[in-house]
């Protein structure tokens, strides 16, 4: 965007135009929506994780008070198509997902029938008595076993638990292995983790017979897919269907899908002729909302005795869950993608098996294979560091690409748009003082305290993405359109739910054509206003649907400069649109305001021909690659010699997203972020046992960190622009997720440097802890 | 989610909650409803009859009484834990309230209702059963006094007949001793994996009297009498004190386990709390 002036709103730390309502108790989520003659929906969920539906008898349900219909996994099969996947995954295995079971489950939670009544207490009182008989299978837990010869299966029609195995090889990994001086093997697990947005998931139908038009409110990342999808699934033409995510109240990825209640919702308002609703409440959301990370990975990592970093080898086991969700199978290749981190690395050799399980479906959740890169190549710096004698900082160093080597193309054949990693770390070390910090370390180990420190130098792949790399299109549409009375109208494709666009986005328009965030209206979440959209997730709202939003600016004001023009007599490359003012360049005396140029493009009357009436404009923007920002993070911990306990004393952070539009936002995005990372690397773990029961199936179980469990952030940015886009902004969803966790277990290591600890996995309970001071690892 | 249906009766004395129970077959009482109604959406209770007592007033207080503190049924976490009488003698009591789930629940659970579920992992268990508590209680044939020792009869079980109320909680005078809870919470539900409640008359530097309760630890709250008779006479410093918390688990069959804390890992934690609490109580 060439903005003619220097910014006044684009960098300023505005109040979010969401807030009032949000705080204020204004806002309308799905399951506000109200309408008349609504049924409500409950399902009738397995309890087992692996069983054979012998019988199902509905009879009992069907005759409870209230209950105006109950369908079975079978009455649905034919009028609900298989929930559909997204990839371009070579020979993978895709076995059939039926909205709602009909011969077998497959995890705990697997939907079996679906009771509609006059109200939800009704609805889930019915849905108790639906009666089924269940021939209990063997069940599959353990995503390394499941790969054996042999082993149960969770999908016997396929034959297999592996869906897919893709290796990556590059270079000359057994010659450089066999050179190296450091070798080192270790298992790093990433857990399981349930992503808990505030939200539990909720979906409203109602269908009018008259337009033939079914319209469908959902708490989801993506309308437009649901939009698609439903018109695949349901068999409901797409020009027939309208999608709203209302309020949505947080989704970290769980809501960037297309979930069974969504089909059975719609299907139901259509067949019933009733408006819809389901609500799952959190112990449904916690079962039936896809589970985040989730991988076992034997790496071995080799390296010189300077510390640096020779080869990668690494067999990779994600755990699918029972079945694929919409991008299940894509999830793990991110972190192949990422493995090199922000290093020079020439030789890798990755073998990724994707694994069914008789678990709930894993899929994106903040960050998305990225921090599980960004713990496996960190927690290996730090080994490196550890094998070498050599600090941390300068082990990182040393492997770093130097400041001009960008765009750079890495091992795994990602172009890294533009970086300075020694930058960011830098700045860290002078905010830390890190020699001071390494001083006080040796005086509080010596006083026999257990004190850490620990670096996490990240790069993510942000701005999801070009379409070359996606599926399903990786671009971003906006329309802008200029109201008679001045006013500005933005309708985005992007779909947010916390990132705060109603604001930056108004921020980019008020200085593009001279106006205030005010005089600005963002729309969004409404496939009937805003046509055509991908969504927001993969830390691209802004970077994608932000520069499609600039692109219109651009359009913008361009006719109005072209309308000066005429009206100016002057010649269009003259006319200067600065602050709200079109003139002459030199002349301005002459200047006409933003609000006559829009008179005469709505009057019209003294517009040549060549010129169209109206002012609006509509741009698809298609990146010509993803954005890669980076940072460098710091926790400093302490740990309870007595009960393992760890406590963070310090986290600092330095965040490279390019052009910051509100720092504001910015650091809310880091907060939120970097707290989800200390929340996977202290505290939550989906735990299963060995019959496939979550036995973290509430909040009760399920520990996220309380606020108080998080510490304060000393946060500072270093600003390297994109080329990708036109705003140069990058990204920031999901930079702090991505870097904490590793910054937080490097810490921990650090502390328990005096048992001779050399990994650890997550989370880092006060109990994992207190076993490796025991010796047990 | 909901709760099954249930008819609800609003009691305006004790009298009248005692009778309403005494009538209804299966009726419970409703407190400040914490752990009932959580319970009754989970459909783990389903109780028919409600009778909700947190109408009457005179269950709400905190006063000394002939040198006991007593404490109303309906007092609730919040004002036990900011209430200046109770920590003067009896810091376990106030340090234990204060340590009850987040701010919602202290303001409006109650320590009636808490000692009447009788969780494992209750807080107010340890507290009582170190403090040698009295449970206050009125039933179809009138008053009675149940010590704290013969209150938990296992998980979620009491020796509370089915019409009996709570009424209020007698805690003797401390009589110069100090006393503190040590709490490790797990870290969702914020309930006690140990909790330990002592309570130390010094004299000079060694102990004169010790009385220690642990919660968490067990089906119901547990004294650990070793460590008190390893204490009496004792030196109060930090070898006095930790040669007694190594009988912290003597004895203690059943230690519970699960998967934030296994049995071994929480007979640590309780030496631990136990060494932490008679070092700060005895100081």
């Amino acid at each position: 965007m060439s903005a003619p002036t220097a910014p006044k709103f684009i960098g300023a730390p505005i109040r979010r135009k969401e807030d009032p309502r949000l705080i204020t108790g204004r806002a309308t989520y799905t399951d506000d929506i109200m309408l008349p003659r609504m049924v409500h929906v409950a399902l009738a969920r397995s309890p087992e994780a692996h069983a054979r539906i012998a019988s199902i008898d509905t009879s009992a349900a069907a005759a409870m008070p209230g209950v105006v219909e109950v369908y079975s996994g079978a009455d649905l099969k034919d009028v609900i198509a298989p929930l559909p996947c997204v990839h371009s995954i070579e020979d993978l295995k895709e076995p059939s997902h039926p909205a709602v079971a009909f011969e077998e489950v497959r995890y705990a939670g697997d939907a079996v029938a679906v009771v509609v009544a006059e109200s939800a207490v009704q609805a889930q009182d019915a849905a108790r008595e639906v009666v089924v008989e269940y021939e209990p299978l063997p069940v599959v837990v353990d995503v390394v076993a499941a790969t054996a010869e042999g082993s149960d299966l969770v999908h016997a029609d396929i034959g297999t638990n592996i869906a897919f195995t893709a290796v990556t090889d590059v270079g000359d990994v057994d010659s450089a292995f066999a050179g190296a001086r450091v070798v080192i093997e270790e298992r790093f697990v990433n857990q399981r983790q349930i992503p808990i947005a505030i939200e539990p998931r909720a979906v409203v139908a109602d269908f009018d017979a008259g337009y033939d038009k079914l319209t469908v409110w959902s708490s989801t990342q993506v309308p437009h897919f649901v939009r698609l999808l439903l018109a695949a699934v349901c068999g409901h033409p797409e020009t027939k269907i309208r999608v709203v995510a209302p309020e949505v109240g947080g989704g970290f990825g769980s809501k960037l899908n297309f979930y069974a209640e969504e089909a059975i919702v719609a299907y139901l308002a259509k067949a019933l002729r009733r408006p819809v609703k389901w609500n799952g409440g959190r112990t449904e959301d916690i079962l039936a909302t896809t589970h985040g990370r989730d991988q076992v990975c034997d790496l071995s990592i080799a390296a010189d005795d300077n510390g640096k970093l020779l080869a990668v080898r690494a067999t990779l086991y994600q755990d699918l869950g029972a079945y694929h969700q919409l991008l299940t199978p894509v999830i793990p290749g991110l972190t192949v993608g990422m493995l090199p981190g922000c290093y020079t690395l020439e030789h890798l050799q990755v073998t990724l098996h994707g694994v069914f399980t008789n678990k709930t479906p894993t899929d994106a959740y903040r960050g998305a294979g990225r921090p599980e890169a960004t713990f496996m190549i960190e927690r290996a710096m730090d080994l490196i560091a550890r094998a070498t004698g050599k600090d941390p900082v300068e082990v990182r160093r040393l492997n770093f690409p130097a400041a001009d080597a960008f765009p750079f193309t890495t091992a795994t054949g990602m172009e890294y748009d533009s970086g300075n990693y020694q930058a960011s770390l830098d700045k860290l070390l002078e905010m830390v003082d890190y020699d001071r910090l390494r001083a006080e370390q040796e005086t509080r180990r010596a006083a026999g305290e257990l004190f850490g420190v620990g670096l996490s130098t990240y790069v993510e792949i942000c701005g999801i993405g070009p379409s070359a790399a996606m599926t399903a299109g990786g671009w971003e549409a906006c329309e802008l359109e200029v109201r008679r009375t001045g006013g500005i109208v933005v309708k985005t494709g992007i779909s947010p739910h916390g990132q705060g666009q109603e604001t930056t986005f108004a921020q980019i328009v008020a200085d593009g054509l001279g106006v205030t965030p005010d005089d600005v209206e963002v729309l969004h979440g409404d496939t009937d206003t805003c046509e055509q959209g991908i969504g927001t997730f993969g830390s691209r709202g802004q970077a994608v649907g932000g520069a499609a939003l600039s692109r219109c600016v651009e359009t913008i004001q361009n006719k109005a400069r072209r309308i000066a023009a005429h009206l100016l007599e002057a010649s269009e490359d003259d006319i200067v649109f600065e602050a709200g003012k079109l003139f002459p360049r030199g002349v301005p005396a002459k200047a006409m305001d933003f609000q006559q140029i829009i008179d005469a493009a709505y009057v019209a009357s003294q517009l040549p021909p060549e010129i169209e009436p109206g002012l609006s404009a509509t741009h698809f923007f298609e990146p010509s690659n993803f954005t890669f920002p980076f940072g460098a993070h710091l926790a400093v911990v302490a740990v309870d010699k007595d009960t393992g306990v760890v406590t963070i004393e310090r986290y600092v952070a330095v965040d490279d997203c390019g052009r910051v539009i509100n720092p504001m936002i910015v650091e809310g995005q880091l907060h939120g972020g970097i707290a989800q990372g200390i929340a996977q690397a202290l505290y939550e773990e989906a735990v299963y046992d060995d019959n496939g029961q979550l036995l973290t199936g509430s909040l009760m179980d399920y520990a996220v960190p309380k606020a108080t469990a998080i510490p304060e952030f000393e946060l500072a940015r270093t600003e390297t622009l994109t080329p990708v886009n036109p705003l140069g902004a990058k990204g920031v969803g999901e930079a702090g997720t991505i870097a904490s966790s590793a910054a937080v277990i490097n810490a921990v290591v650090d502390a328990l440097s005096p048992f001779d600890v050399a990994h650890l996995n997550m989370p880092a309970s006060p109990q994992k802890v207190w076993r490796a001071m025991q010796g047990g690892g | 989610m909901f709760p099954g249906e249930f008819e609800y009766h609003r009691a305006t004395s004790t009298d009248e909650a005692v009778r309403l129970l005494a009538d209804n077959d299966g009726a419970k009482l409703l407190a400040g409803g914490h752990s009932l109604l959580p319970m009754m959406k989970l459909r783990l209770a389903v109780p028919t009859v409600l009778v909700d007592i947190g109408s009457i007033e005179e269950l709400a207080f905190v006063r000394q009484d002939n040198g006991d503190l007593v404490i109303g049924s309906m007092t609730t976490h919040a004002d036990i834990a900011a209430s200046e009488t109770v920590a003067a003698g009896h810091g376990a009591l106030a340090e234990a309230a204060a340590s009850i789930g987040d701010v919602q629940v202290r303001n409006l659970g109650t320590i009636g209702g808490s000692l009447a579920h009788a969780d494992p992992a209750a807080d107010y268990a340890a507290a009582a059963l170190a403090l040698d508590a009295q449970i206050e209680v009125l039933g179809p044939d009138g008053e009675r006094s149940i010590a704290a020792a013969d209150f938990f009869a296992g998980l979620l079980t009491t020796s509370l007949a089915p019409a009996e109320l709570i009424t209020g909680v007698r805690f003797p005078g401390a009589g110069g001793a100090t006393s503190v809870y040590e709490k490790f919470a797990q870290p969702a539900s914020g309930f006690a994996i140990v909790g330990v409640a002592a309570e130390i008359k010094a004299d000079g530097g060694s102990c004169a009297a010790a009385r220690i309760a642990a919660t968490g630890i067990s089906d119901r709250p547990v004294r650990l009498s070793q460590v008190e008779a390893a204490l009496v006479g004792a030196a109060l410093d930090d070898d006095g004190i930790a040669a007694a918390a190594e009988h912290a688990d003597a004895g203690l069959t059943d230690v519970r386990s699960d998967m934030y804390a296994a049995q071994d890992y929480r007979r640590h934690l309780l030496g631990v709390l136990v060494r932490r609490a008679v070092t700060r109580a005895g100081s």
